[in-house]
C-alpha cells in the first residue's frame, strides 16, 4: 500500500488560506475535472491470459481479481481434446471499488499447446487480437465515433510451466509472435513446486533466454527522477523479479490466525498474499494498482499505431498493385509518404469505397428487377 | 487450424469480493499521467475593441496573458479587416502546468461595415480542425496531437442596456455550432443591478428566440445532476463582468478593482459583478468540458462534413465549391 500514500502527497493540500490566495486562479483543479468524468464513465481493461491447460490460470485470474469467473466450467478429459482446438473465450465481469467502475474483460484461450501438434497454434490468438485492431481502426476511422466500443487486449499473462529449465520452443514462438501486438507478462505458474533456489536459477534462465531470443516482453516505464528513494527501490526491485513466479488459489485457508487465500499442503501452508512465498503481490499491484494506466497507454501509443500504420501502408500498396482502377494520377510506392501522396491515397480509397457502393447498388437493383 | 469463437459469459453486478483490489489506484495513475503530459487550453476573445476584451483575460488567469500584454501599444490604429492574433503561455499552479492561448481578433465589430466580419474567424476555427485532422490520419501520428482547436469563445456584449445587436445575434447564430460560446456583458459596471437583470433577460429572450444555443448547450447534458448544475448557470448567463488589473485598499484587503469618485467597484465581490461565477464556471468546474464538447462534437461534426464531402482532404478555401467526381 505504500504506493497509495506516495500518490496521496502529491495532491496539493487546498486550505482555505490558500484559496483566498491572490494568485490562484483555480486551474489545478484540472485533474479533478478530469477524473470526474472518467469515474462517471467507468473504465475498461481486457487482460489475456494464455498457457497450456493446468497451469492455474482461471485460478490465479480469480485471486487477482477476487472473482468466481469460471464456476460453471467443465473440465474436458484427454479423449475430448484430441480434437479440441484453441478457442477464445471471453469473459466480462463488471466490478466496482470505492466509487470506481471496471468492466474487466477476460479473454480466455483454452487449447493452447493442448494438441500433439501445436504448429502454429497460436494463429488464433493473434488473429483475435488483429481483429480487435481492426475493428477498432473501422470504427476510429468512420464517421459516427459517438460510442466505440475498446476491445484492444492491454495485457497478456503468458504462463511457462515450473517443471521445465527455462523457454520451451512453443514459449519463445508464442511470445514472438506477439511481442508486438501486446504487452506480454511471462508469468512462471503454479511456483509453489519449486524451492527458492529454484525458482532463481528457473528465473535467471528465463531472462537470459528472452534477451537472447529477442523477445520484447513488457518494461515497465522508467521511474521519474523526482521520485523519491523508496519508490526508486521498489521499482529497482520489481524489475529484478521478473518473471513473476506466481500461486493462485480458490479457497480460503487458516494461517497465522488469519484467513487467508491459500493451498494446504501436509508440510505446510502456501499462502498466496505472502511475498515470501511468491511474487503475487508484486504481480497484483502492477497490474492493477500502478501499471493499469500504462499497459493501456502502450497498447493504444505502440501496438495499435503500428497495426494502423502497417494497415494503410498495405491498403496502399494494394492499390498501387491493382491495375483495373484507371487512375489519372500516378501513385508513387511509398516509402516516407509526405502530406500530398496521403490526400491522393484517402482520395483514391473513397473513391473506391464509392465505387464498390454503386456497384452494389445496381447489382441489387438488377436482382430486383430479375425477381 | 479453426477457432471458435465461444460467447461471452456476463457475470455482472459485482462479484462477491473478499478483501480490496485496488482499482480505484488507476485514478491516481490516470493523474500523475495527466500532470505530467500538462494540458492545453485555447481561448478566443471576440468583441469590438474598448470592451476590455486583454483586462479581463489578464484577470481571469491573473497574469500578463494577452496580446496586448505582450509589448502593444494600447491606442493601436484599428485594423481595415478581422485580424487573428493569438499569443500562448506556460502557466503552473499546484503542479499542473497550462499551455493557455488567447486568440485575440481585433477589428471585429469595429469598421463601418461589418458585413460577414465573422468569416475569418470561422476560417481560423475551421482550419485548426483541419490541422488536427490531418495529423490524426496520417500513418505515423503524434502520441499527443498538439491541440490548438479554439475550445472556448468568450463573446462581448456591449452594455447598451437594451438588446443585442445585429452583429451579435448574426455572429452568435453562425458560429455557435463550431466553437463554444460564452457570451458576457462587457464593462457591466455601468449598470445598476435592476438595469443588468433586465438586460441579461431580454439577452436571453433574444438568444432563445433566434435559436442560439450557448455553452453549456442542453443538448449535451449528461445526466440529470449535470442537467441541473448546467440549467442554474444557464440561468445566470450571460454572466455581467467587469475586469481589472489594478489593485486598491479596501477594507484592510487588498482587491482587484476599479475606482471610482463614488466606490471602489471590486471584480472578485459577487454583489459587486460576477466575474468570480464567469472564471469559477469557466475555470474551476468547467474546463475539461469545455475541451470534450469541443472534441467530442464540434470536431467530430467537423470531420464528418469533411469525410462526407466527396472524398480525399483539399484544402480549405473561402468559396469551397465541390463538384462531383462520379
Amino acid at each position: 500500500m505504500t504506493s497509495n500514500i506516495r500518490y496521496k502527497s502529491r495532491i496539493p493540500v487546498k486550505t482555505e488560506d490558500s484559496m483566498e490566495e491572490k494568485q490562484y486562479v483555480g486551474f489545478a483543479t484540472l485533474p479533478n475535472q478530469v477524473h470526474r468524468k472518467s469515474v462517471k464513465k467507468g473504465f475498461d481493461f481486457t487482460l489475456m491470459v494464455a498457457g497450456e491447460s493446468g497451469m492455474g490460470k482461471s485460478t490465479l485470474v480469480n485471486s487477482l481479481f477476487l472473482t468466481d469467473l469460471y464456476k460453471d466450467r467443465k473440465l474436458l478429459n484427454a479423449e475430448e481434446r484430441i480434437n479440441q482446438t484453441v478457442e477464445i473465450i471471453k469473459h466480462t465481469v463488471d466490478i466496482e471499488e470505492k466509487g470506481v467502475k471496471l468492466k474487466l474483460t477476460i479473454v480466455d484461450t483454452p487449447g493452447f499447446g493442448d494438441a500433439v501438434n501445436n504448429n502454429e497454434c497460436w494463429k488464433p490468438i493473434t488473429d483475435y487480437i488483429d481483429q480487435q485492431f481492426e475493428q477498432y481502426f473501422r470504427d476510429e476511422s468512420g464517421l459516427n465515433r459517438k460510442n466505440i466500443q475498446d476491445n484492444r487486449v492491454h495485457c497478456c499473462l503468458y504462463f511457462i510451466p515450473p517443471f521445465g529449465h527455462g523457454l520451451r520452443p512453443v514459449d519463445v514462438e508464442f511470445m514472438k509472435a506477439l511481442h508486438e501486438k501486446v504487452n506480454i507478462i511471462p508469468l512462471i505458474a503454479k511456483a509453489d513446486c519449486l524451492t527458492p533456489n529454484e525458482i532463481k536459477k528457473l528465473k535467471d534462465r528465463v531472462r537470459e533466454e528472452i534477451d537472447k531470443f529477442g523477445i520484447k516482453v513488457y518494461q515497465f516505464p522508467e521511474c521519474d527522477s523526482d521520485e523519491d528513494e523508496e519508490f526508486k527501490q521498489l521499482d529497482k526491485e520489481l524489475k529484478e523479479c521478473t518473471p513473476f513466479a506466481v500461486i493462485g488459489s480458490n479457497t480460503v485457508v487458516e494461517a497465522r490466525g488469519q484467513r487467508v487465500r491459500g493451498r494446504l499442503y501436509p508440510w505446510g501452508i502456501v499462502e498466496v498474499e505472502n511475498q515470501s512465498h511468491c511474487d503475487f503481490v508484486k504481480l497484483r499491484n502492477m497490474l492493477i494498482r500502478s501499471h493499469m494506466h500504462d499497459l493501456k497507454d502502450v497498447t493504444c501509443d505502440v501496438h495499435y499505431e503500428n497495426y494502423r500504420a502497417q494497415c494503410i501502408q498495405e491498403m496502399t500498396s494494394k492499390l498501387a498493385q491493382d491495375n483495373r482502377m484507371e487512375s489519372p494520377i500516378p501513385i508513387l510506392p511509398l516509402s516516407t509518404p509526405d502530406v500530398d501522396t496521403e490526400k491522393l491515397i484517402k482520395m483514391k480509397d473513397e473513391e473506391l469505397k464509392r465505387m464498390q457502393e454503386m456497384l452494389n447498388k445496381m447489382q441489387q437493383q438488377m436482382h430486383d428487377k430479375d425477381q | 487450424i479453426s477457432h471458435g469463437h465461444g460467447g461471452s459469459h456476463s457475470s455482472s453486478g459485482g462479484s462477491t469480493l473478499l478483501g480490496y483490489i485496488g482499482i480505484d489506484t488507476i485514478i491516481e495513475q490516470m493523474r500523475k499521467k495527466t500532470m505530467k503530459t500538462g494540458f492545453d487550453f485555447n481561448i478566443m476573445v471576440v468583441g469590438p475593441s474598448g470592451l476590455g476584451k486583454s483586462t479581463l483575460v489578464n484577470t481571469l488567469f491573473k497574469s500578463q496573458v494577452s496580446r496586448k500584454s505582450a509589448g502593444w501599444a494600447r491606442d493601436e490604429k484599428i485594423p481595415k479587416t478581422v485580424e487573428i492574433k493569438s499569443v500562448s503561455h506556460v502557466i503552473e499552479e499546484g503542479g499542473v502546468k497550462m499551455k493557455l492561448t488567447i486568440v485575440d481578433t481585433p477589428g471585429f465589430g469595429d469598421q463601418i461595415n461589418n458585413d460577414n466580419c465573422w468569416e475569418p474567424i470561422s476560417k481560423y476555427i475551421n482550419e485548426q480542425f483541419e490541422k488536427f485532422l490531418k495529423e490524426e490520419v496520417n500513418i505515423t501520428r503524434k502520441k499527443r496531437i498538439p491541440d490548438t482547436r479554439v475550445h472556448c469563445c468568450l463573446y462581448f456584449i456591449p452594455p447598451t442596456g437594451h438588446c443585442l445587436r445585429q452583429l451579435d445575434v448574426e455572429f452568435m447564430r453562425r458560429l455557435s455550432h463550431s466553437v463554444n460560446i460564452i457570451p458576457v456583458i462587457a464593462k457591466s459596471d455601468t449598470m445598476t443591478i435592476e438595469e443588468r437583470q433586465e438586460f441579461k433577460q431580454r439577452v436571453r429572450k433574444e438568444l432563445e428566440n433566434n435559436g442560439i444555443e450557448f455553452y453549456p448547450q442542453k443538448e449535451f447534458d449528461d445526466d440529470m445532476e449535470d442537467k441541473s448544475d448546467n440549467d442554474k448557470i444557464r440561468e445566470t448567463m450571460p454572466f455581467a463582468v467587469v475586469g481589472s488589473d489594478k489593485e486598491h485598499q479596501v477594507n484592510g484587503k487588498r482587491v482587484l478593482g476599479r475606482k471610482t469618485a463614488w466606490g471602489i467597484i471590486e471584480v472578485e465581490n459577487p454583489n459587486h459583478c460576477e466575474f468570480a461565477q464567469l472564471r469559477d464556471f469557466l475555470i474551476r468546474s468547467h474546463l475539461q468540458d469545455l475541451k470534450e464538447v469541443t472534441h467530442n462534437i464540434h470536431y467530430e461534426t467537423y470531420r464528418a462534413k469533411r469525410l462526407n464531402d466527396n472524398g480525399g482532404l483539399h484544402p480549405i478555401s473561402s468559396n469551397d465549391t465541390q463538384e462531383s467526381n462520379l
